[in-house]
């Protein structure tokens, strides 16, 4: 496997016609692909679907067959809306806050290993960068609402980067367990770590008994910094009209809505590739039935680690349409009470596990 | 209050209660009007009617505790503007009784009871919206379902519309 | 004055737990912020207008404005028919309109002194509490959407849908019914309509408990609602509170079973109020159960409805109606337990002329609301915003 580590990522870098360096763009541009991609396909339309089967009804069904194309109606209807900015409105704040939210949540894709051959940036730091650059969707969303003069706005933006900055701690100690475990900070190594024959069980949630609770708070304290339900007091519709994004229309809003759902499928990532062996396949080889190495590939691996990420955020969209929303205190009491603390548990926990227990 | 308990419907007669008010207050309200839809009284004497709303409230007799409904009513004829408040004492004897006040029509007056049954305050705001009667000694006297600056009190009898509101037309 | 203040009953108590009671920094000099929240928001219920001062989070003082959706129902009444005002209280309120309609009628015909056949009575009972049902279907999944789970919603709304189809097939309208006539009925219900009520209510009975216990078993949603908002039983009272709201400051009061009109007495039902070991008593949360709670009665009176209505024989819904409505010269003050509480109408009649000289309506909603100002001192604003939820304010009600 190790030779073959990053070979397309490596190739198409390497790949500079007429000293244009073309293929770092196409590795910027394939993330962007993806996330508008998934977002259109599995996050608009396949969220509709989610939570109108889970509410007991149909979803979008009358453009196209079972309604496929509407979330292309929509965008298409976005695209020609009047791009409004309020007259009282700091235009400067206003117009880089949703680019500077999408920013935010799409570089942190330059080190998601998509696949044992393509990653964007093989950073030996990649986790370490993956949680510090979300804390630049804070300044985008401060910008957001505090750029659209309106108290509503202010309202989700203050209460935003509240939640966001006090839900990193919880979540960077989570994270730290998994670095604990694997020893390094380089999200590849991390993965090749838990590859094996024996599939699932080589994955760190697997790996310690412990590991399971850095890996609940983790996804505890990630629907916290996407603003997911139960903690999307942020765009609480019935409290705040929509948050922090009350004035955006058209693209604006669209770009915001992408940069949301970026966002999900990163942390969905992220918790999969720290504690789920990310683009390692969890079958295992059963006698001579060869699972595993049957499912391991690059293209296996792109698979699986996109498959892990989905399924976490059909968790995300099935816990948003099953519990009401916690009040802002009790969101606070959440973090700083009950999760920061038993993150550092399960930090020492899995400290000691890692240096006794072989 | 008695929780829990099912409340006594027994209702006593509205006649005992007023008996009781009008041994207090004897000559400030007027005969007692047994009719069988609505038995009611009328308070003469509209400078007393906090004390008596006050005292149909606490009298370990009367406990008329909740205020049902109170509506302003104009009563051209008389040139009168009045209220009638339909009272109940709910959970403790059950009885009921409506009271009827009056004040001038031009710039008259009626004591407010916002103090003494909290329904009240917003009652009377509408009835000051609706027919332009001043309750005296109301902690917010203020139109409230008609805007601020309409001219004019709609409930009254001879009520003419105004012309514009604000360059609207009004009258369709 | 002064001494009225004093003598004032009661005093709210601070709605807040002692233990979630919010620091505000002590030394950190902050400026209040006026916070404008509707008539345009989505958990005001309508064009309710709340004036809120603002410091963070807290909102120190809440002031209610009303009035955008008035439209002269008093002024109205004074220039139609008594009969013809019927499908103007149908736009009070317009999620329980029989309920309104109920309660009209109900004065005019103590005002008229009219016999109503038996059956009619039956009818208009189990026609009443299906949409008393369907509005507190209502009110439990917009409250349920006011706390952030809009799942329940949409469970209420595919319930509300077949008591709406059936009202529909009854009445001819979904919402605005103009069914329950001064003296009698539109129409007799449709054949069959009786067994198509109880397959409902066999159909109903167990999602009704599935809906509940998706919200009561709820930590999150206990966990928002439970002592917020508490009101505590004298002060309810004083403010005129009636219905779910008084019942859920455990006041067993429901005029009927304590004020009974048409066939109540005869029936056999619970007025369920909160026992306090789900629930503080008075808070939001009692509010939400007596609502949950009074679903299975109103299922409860419909099935004994059923069971003892009389048959069709020479049966005219309109035999009672009056050719002309023109009462003597008197007053009445005629009520009616609607779904939100006590719905009163004082009609005043010359004796001359067709028309009401004076009509009030005694809104419940109007009542319950006036006690927003002094619930929401003190409180967050999401709390703000539960409690207008369990208020279960209808807009078209408040302002008429």
């Amino acid at each position: 496997m190790g030779n073959s580590l990053n070979a397309w990522s490596d190739a198409l870098a390497g790949f500079q016609p007429a000293g244009l360096p073309l293929g770092l763009l196409i590795i910027a541009a394939i993330p962007l692909v993806f996330i508008a991609l998934y977002a259109l396909t599995y996050g608009v339309y396949g969220e509709r679907k989610i939570s109108a089967f889970m509410q007991d009804r149909l979803g979008p069904m009358e453009v196209g067959k079972w309604g496929i194309l509407q979330t292309l109606a929509d965008i298409l209807k976005l695209l020609q809306k009047e791009d409004i900015v309020p007259t009282s409105a700091d235009k400067f704040l206003f117009v880089i806050g949703p680019g500077v939210l999408f920013v935010g949540s799409f570089l942190a894709f330059a080190v998601l290993p998509f696949s044992p051959a393509f990653i964007g940036a093989n950073l030996n730091v990649g986790l370490f960068f993956a949680i510090g650059i979300v804390a630049l969707e804070v300044v985008g969303i401060l910008a957001a609402g505090w750029g659209s003069n309106n108290k509503w706005s202010l309202y989700g933006a203050v209460r935003s980067v509240a939640q966001i900055v006090s839900y990193e701690i919880p979540a960077a100690i989570a994270l730290l367990c998994g670095a604990m475990m694997a020893g390094t900070l380089d999200m590849q190594q991390i993965n090749i770590l838990q590859s094996g024959t024996y599939g699932f069980a080589h994955f760190f949630l697997f790996q310690s008994p412990i590991a399971w609770l850095p890996f609940l708070i983790y996804f505890i304290a990630s629907l916290a910094e996407v603003n997911r339900a139960p903690f999307d007091i942020p765009e609480a519709e019935s409290e705040l009209v929509a948050g922090y994004f009350t004035e955006y229309s058209g693209m604006k809003f669209a770009v915001i809505f992408l940069a949301e759902y970026g966002s999900m499928f990163m942390v969905s990532a992220i918790i999969s590739i720290v504690f789920l062996g990310g683009w390692n396949s969890p079958l295992p080889n059963i006698g001579p039935i060869a699972l595993n190495d049957m499912t391991t590939g690059p293209v296996w691996g792109a698979f699986w680690i996109i498959s892990k990420g989905f399924f976490f955020i059909f968790v995300q969209m099935w816990l948003r349409w099953t519990l009401p929303r916690l009040r802002v205190d009790q969101l606070m009491y959440v973090c700083w009470k009950v999760l920061t603390p038993f993150a550092f548990v399960s930090f020492v926990l899995t400290a000691i596990w890692e240096i006794y227990v072989p | 209050m008695e929780e829990g308990k099912v409340l006594s419907n027994a209702a006593q007669e509205s006649g005992a209660a007023y008996a009781v008010i009008h041994e207090k207050f004897g000559e400030a309200i007027s005969a007692f009007d047994d009719n069988a839809t609505m038995p009611f009284f009328e308070v003469l004497d509209t400078a007393l009617w906090t004390d008596i709303a006050l005292f149909m409230r606490d009298h370990p007799k009367l406990k008329f505790n909740y205020m049902a409904c109170l509506s302003g009513v104009d009563y051209p004829e008389e040139g009168k503007l009045g209220l009638v408040a339909n009272l109940e004492s709910l959970g403790v004897f059950g009885h009921k009784l409506a009271v009827k006040v009056k004040c001038p029509r031009e710039g008259g007056s009626i004591p407010s009871v916002a103090g003494v049954w909290h329904t009240a305050n917003w009652h009377e705001r509408e009835a000051y919206d609706m027919l332009g009667m001043l309750f005296e000694g109301h902690p917010d006297m203020r139109r409230i379902l008609c805007p601020d600056d309409w001219e004019g009190w709609p409930l009254r009898k001879d009520y003419k519309v105004q012309e514009s509101y604000h360059g609207i037309k009004v009258p369709y | 004055m002064q001494e009225l203040e004093m003598a004032g009953q009661g005093s709210l108590r601070l709605s807040r737990k002692s233990d979630t009671i919010v620091v505000l920094e002590k030394d950190l000099s902050t400026e209040q912020m006026v916070l404008s929240m509707g008539p345009q928001h989505p958990s005001t219920h309508g064009v309710l207008r709340l004036e809120c001062l603002t410091d963070g989070e807290v909102v120190t003082e809440a002031e209610p404005y009303l009035g955008y959706l008035h439209r002269c129902f008093e002024k109205h009444c004074e220039h139609v028919d008594y009969p013809a005002i019927v499908p103007y209280t149908d736009r009070m309120d317009y999620l329980a309109g029989i309920n309104s309609e109920m309660a009209y009628c109900i004065a005019v015909e103590k005002l008229l002194d009219l016999e109503i056949p038996r059956r009619v009575e039956f009818i208009r009972v189990i026609v009443s509490e299906l949409n008393r049902i369907a509005s507190h279907l209502v009110a439990i999944g917009t409250y349920a959407i006011d706390l952030g789970a809009f799942t329940p919603f949409l469970f209420c709304f595919r319930d509300r849908e077949h008591i709406l189809n059936m009202l529909e097939w009854a009445t001819g309208a979904r919402m605005l019914y103009n069914y329950i006539w001064v003296g009698g009925l539109a129409y007799d219900v449709p054949a069959g309509f009786n067994e198509r009520v109880l397959e409902f209510v066999n159909y109903f009975r167990p999602k009704a408990l599935e809906l509940q216990q998706l919200l009561t078993e709820n930590e999150i949603f206990v966990k928002r609602t439970k002592g917020i908002g508490i009101m505590p039983a004298d002060v309810a009272i004083n403010y005129g509170w009636s219905g779910p709201m008084l019942r859920g400051s455990g006041v067993q009061w429901d005029i009927r079973r304590n004020d009974p009109y048409s066939i109540y007495p005869e029936l056999d039902f619970a007025v369920p109020v909160p026992d306090g070991k789900l629930s503080v008593v008075g808070d939001c949360l009692s509010r939400h159960l007596v609502r949950a709670l009074e679903i299975e009665e109103s299922l409860k009176i419909i099935e004994q409805c059923i069971d003892k209505m009389p048959g069709t024989q020479g049966f005219d819904p309109r035999s009672a109606v009056p050719k002309r409505v023109r009462p003597k010269a008197g007053e009445v003050y005629g009520r009616a337990e609607n779904p939100r509480g006590e719905l009163g109408f004082y009609i005043q009649s010359d004796g001359k002329s067709t028309s009401p000289l004076r009509c009030k309506a005694r809104s419940s909603c109007f009542v319950n609301l006036s006690a927003m100002k002094d619930l929401s001192r003190g409180q967050l604003i999401p709390d703000l915003v539960a409690i207008i939820g369990s208020l279960d304010i209808v807009l078209g009600e408040v302002d008429r």
